[in-house]
């Protein structure tokens, strides 16, 4: 019976502001972050610094979204950044067939990881964090092997266009990124393989005794955030106009754990928030492109960062506890 | 020793006092109020109004902690220690003795083997507590809660997990805690213990008290009726389980079984176990803790891995050690652990019951949310499972109510056979009831179920035949006329202990996955 069940009564109001807070609290806190830097300068909102946030943001994001499905079976995937970098030293390498066989190898390099790091965790019950980092190591020693030390430049039009050019006033890339919101939120909410990896994060025992495909689902999820890790690499390369296996991707895995918590899904497993990932992406670029604004140093700019890492986990660990 | 709130959400004038040196029995139905109480007491939450009285002094405790130091201890239903630390690490967590202000493990060590002798636990206290049975993990949890220098002990279904052996040794305790003058509440569905053990009692119904009297006062069926609020003579007359006598619609004996498996086999649990199951047939697994009842149940449904055996649906053979194979062939099971292998605790009643139907009521991989939300309101209806919303929290619900959706689960897939592991273990007579009548009706409807109980009563009146397992292997079979209380205890107590080689006294359960812990 519920009555049994909520302790109602005492700290009732201070409960109701804290899961606000950890459900909504991210996109109020774009909003106040927008509004600030409108009053503090106003060319602040201008089309090409929006622009610019934006080509900043997109890469994280579409990691993020990678992240929180795998981090919504109770996982985590540190290899992200190094598939980055494997995409990055695919692409001047068979950029000789043309733009678009180069992009298909980068996004195969991201199948091949996530494959390694799915099976690891779903066949050989390596604990994801194990797996990953391991992967996370060998990738990127693996990726500036095939590319050489130095950053090799990248000219074909196609790929530098997905980088830099914009479409309807926004950069190609956002819309990707979009895209890719859109078809994340729709896997977790109406598709039966999101509603078993919520599942199965959830009570993982459970799952498999009701007789869901646990390691196939496992398998999956790590196959999606390769994929779109290593379209995040060919973005970048776009962007770029480079490809520098060595120094892309680097901390993205770190950066992508960072929007996927600040969004509110928690790293227990058992709840994606796709929009409130895509909103921490956003809101961390928001608040680095703030500061750097206002000349604080980089360093100043970390510790910021810190603070609202904690203060979200705080947030959520408020929702948890119930 | 008196307390008093009335007014809390749960519990409306609810007086309840305690002795010093009583066991004073707490019964009643779930959401009657009686977790809500000990909460109360034990500083969990706070009365709205009323007054809480300890020692004959005005208390509040602010935290349970709090209250832990007053004196009064918890056990809980679920064990609620740490598995991975050792005995006697968890006996002595937060006190360990100290030299040079480091913790003197030897001296730790000692006194962990000579409290726990006591209790009848002989083990070697530096194993992690997790490699115990769960018997013995309660024994711990009850000796950590009587050194905190208790007066008062609240028991919260203590004997939910413990075997017969374990459960006199607790009665011993018990015995020897009422000596010492301390007060005990002790909260249990299980009828025999109330009796057999307490002074007094305290009847909860939907958050007041019926009735306060000596235990010896009032007799079973009155006490049933009163925790009911139904009629002592019309429960009388239908008996204290809702099972009807047979369930008959037995096809003949050539009929090719709905379930038939035969020589499974899982190293150190389960050897050469066979079972066959009729149409609307109900068999028994009869047994003491360990005998191998649950694995044989996880065998049948591929969810124990076994290294022989076969196992055949409708006379189709299921691929082994699959459970997604079982459940396309039509054999489900609900498990005994309804909160670690059974709910998925955030999602909605809905998420649950669908779960394992997903794949069925969805097109393309996309659910079907109409589709959903039919199956669900039926099966609310149907198996009457008491929840706000479809959509509520299936955490939030009652054990009962929670066990109802594990069943609407399992039969959304239209099974052909259904195998139950302790079906109304923790939750209350109500819920129990209707579970009991649900079996039933399911097996004249023509299903084939296997029941596993430790609840001797609910195990004959349930089943229309009786395999009796012991140490991992069958020694025996009960039907027609046999399937009774003494015929079982005999069958039991003549089984020839298992064949040297094998290695039996196993935990019924193993112990839970790292993954799995909180």
């Amino acid at each position: 019976m519920t009555t049994e069940a909520s302790p109602r009564g005492v700290g009732f109001d201070r409960d109701r502001i804290t899961h606000l807070l950890a459900d909504y609290g991210v996109y109020a806190a774009i909003v106040v972050l927008v509004a600030v830097n409108t009053a503090l300068a106003p060319h602040f909102l201008s089309v090409d610094n929006l622009r610019v946030q934006l080509f900043q943001a997109v890469p994280v994001l579409l990691v993020a979204l990678g992240m929180a499905l795998v981090i919504g079976t109770e996982g985590i995937d540190l290899s992200v950044g190094a598939v980055i970098a494997l995409a990055s030293a695919l692409i001047p390498l068979y950029l000789g067939y043309g733009p678009w066989p180069a992009i298909g190898m980068a996004v195969l390099g991201g199948i091949a990881s996530g494959l390694v790091g799915g099976s690891l965790v779903a066949f050989a019950r390596v604990q994801p964090i194990v797996a990953t980092l391991a992967l996370m190591i060998g990738l990127r020693g693996f990726a500036v092997i095939l590319n050489g030390a130095t950053a090799k430049p990248v000219n074909d039009p196609t790929i530098l266009a997905l980088g830099l050019q914009s479409w309807l006033g926004l950069p190609a890339m956002a819309w990707l990124a979009a895209v890719a919101v859109a078809f994340v939120a729709f896997l977790v909410r109406r598709t039966t393989f999101g509603r078993q990896l919520t599942a199965i994060g959830d009570n993982r025992p459970a799952s498999a005794l009701a007789g869901l495909p646990v390691r196939r689902v496992l398998l999956t999820v790590y196959l999606i955030s390769g994929v779109l890790a290593a379209f995040a690499g060919v973005l970048i390369v776009g962007h770029g106009g480079y490809a520098d296996p060595a120094n892309y991707g680097l901390d993205y895995e770190l950066a992508a754990i960072t929007a996927v918590v600040v969004g509110g899904t928690p790293l227990s497993g058992g709840k994606v928030r796709v929009l409130g990932t895509a909103a921490g992406a956003l809101f961390m670029q928001l608040i680095e492109a703030t500061l750097i604004q206002h000349n604080v140093k980089s360093s100043y700019e970390q510790m910021v960062e810190a603070v609202i890492i904690v203060a979200a986990v705080y947030a959520a660990r408020g929702r948890a506890a119930r | 020793m008196s307390k008093r709130f009335p007014g809390v959400h749960a519990l409306r004038e609810v007086d309840f006092e305690l002795r010093a040196g009583e066991v004073h029995a707490l019964v009643g139905e779930n959401g009657a109020g009686k977790s809500t109480l000990i909460k109360v007491a034990t500083g969990v939450y706070r009365p709205d109004s009323g007054e809480l009285r300890y020692l004959g002094q005005p208390a509040s405790f602010a935290r349970p902690l709090d209250a832990q130091l007053a004196g009064i201890s918890t056990i809980y239903q679920e064990v609620n220690l740490i598995p991975l630390m050792s005995v006697a690490r968890n006996l002595f967590l937060n006190r360990e003795p100290r030299r040079f202000g480091l913790v003197d493990g030897a001296r730790m060590r000692r006194e962990a083997t000579e409290i726990l002798r006591d209790y009848g636990v002989g083990v070697n206290v530096t194993r992690p507590l997790r490699s115990l049975g769960l018997g013995a993990q309660q024994m711990v949890a009850i000796a950590r809660a009587v050194q905190i220098d208790a007066r008062v002990v609240v028991m919260d279904e203590p004997t939910s997990s413990l075997e017969q052996r374990e459960v006199e040794t607790l009665f011993e305790v018990v015995d020897r805690l009422r000596s010492a003058g301390i007060g005990i509440v002790y909260v249990s569905h299980r009828l025999d213990e109330l009796y057999r053990i307490c002074d007094r009692v305290t009847v909860l119904r939907d958050g007041r008290v019926v009735q306060v009297s000596a235990m010896a006062d009032v007799d079973r069926l009155e006490l049933v009726s009163l925790m009911l609020g139904r009629n002592a003579a019309d429960v009388r007359r239908h008996g204290t389980t809702a099972f009807g006598t047979q369930h008959a619609a037995r096809e003949g004996a050539d009929a090719t079984p709905v379930l038939r498996a035969q020589g499974l086999s899982a190293r150190h649990r389960i050897h050469d176990v066979s079972l066959q199951v009729h149409r609307g047939e109900v068999v028994g697994l009869g047994g003491l803790l360990g005998a191998g009842r649950s694995e044989t149940a996880k065998a049948v449904v591929g969810a124990l891995h076994t290294e022989s055996g076969t196992v055949e649906v409708a006379g189709t053979p299921v691929r082994r050690n699959s459970t997604p194979a079982a459940i396309r062939a039509g054999a489900v099971m609900l498990p005994e652990d309804r909160k670690s292998e059974g709910i998925i605790p955030n999602l909605s009643v809905r998420e649950n019951i669908v779960l394992a139907a997903l794949p069925r009521i969805s097109r393309a991989g996309l659910v079907d949310r109409a589709k959903q939300d039919e199956i669900v309101r039926y099966f609310i209806d149907r198996l009457r499972i008491r929840a706000s919303s479809p959509e509520q929290k299936v955490s939030e619900l009652s054990g009962g109510n929670q066990q109802k959706v594990m069943l609407a689960r399992w039969l959304c897939l239209n099974p052909k056979v259904l195998l139950l592991d302790e079906p109304t273990r923790g939750i209350d007579v109500g819920a129990k009831a209707e579970v009991q009548g649900v079996i039933d009706e399911l097996a004249a409807d023509g299903l084939a179920v296997v029941l596993i109980s430790s609840d001797l009563e609910e195990l004959i009146e349930g089943s229309d035949r009786v395999v009796v397992l012991k140490d991992g292997v069958q020694v025996g079979e009960l039907t027609g006329a046999d399937v009774t209380e003494p015929a079982l205890l005999a069958a039991l107590a003549a089984a020839p202990s298992a064949a040297p080689g094998q290695a039996p006294a196993q935990p019924e359960r193993p112990p839970p996955a790292p993954e799995a812990g909180a």
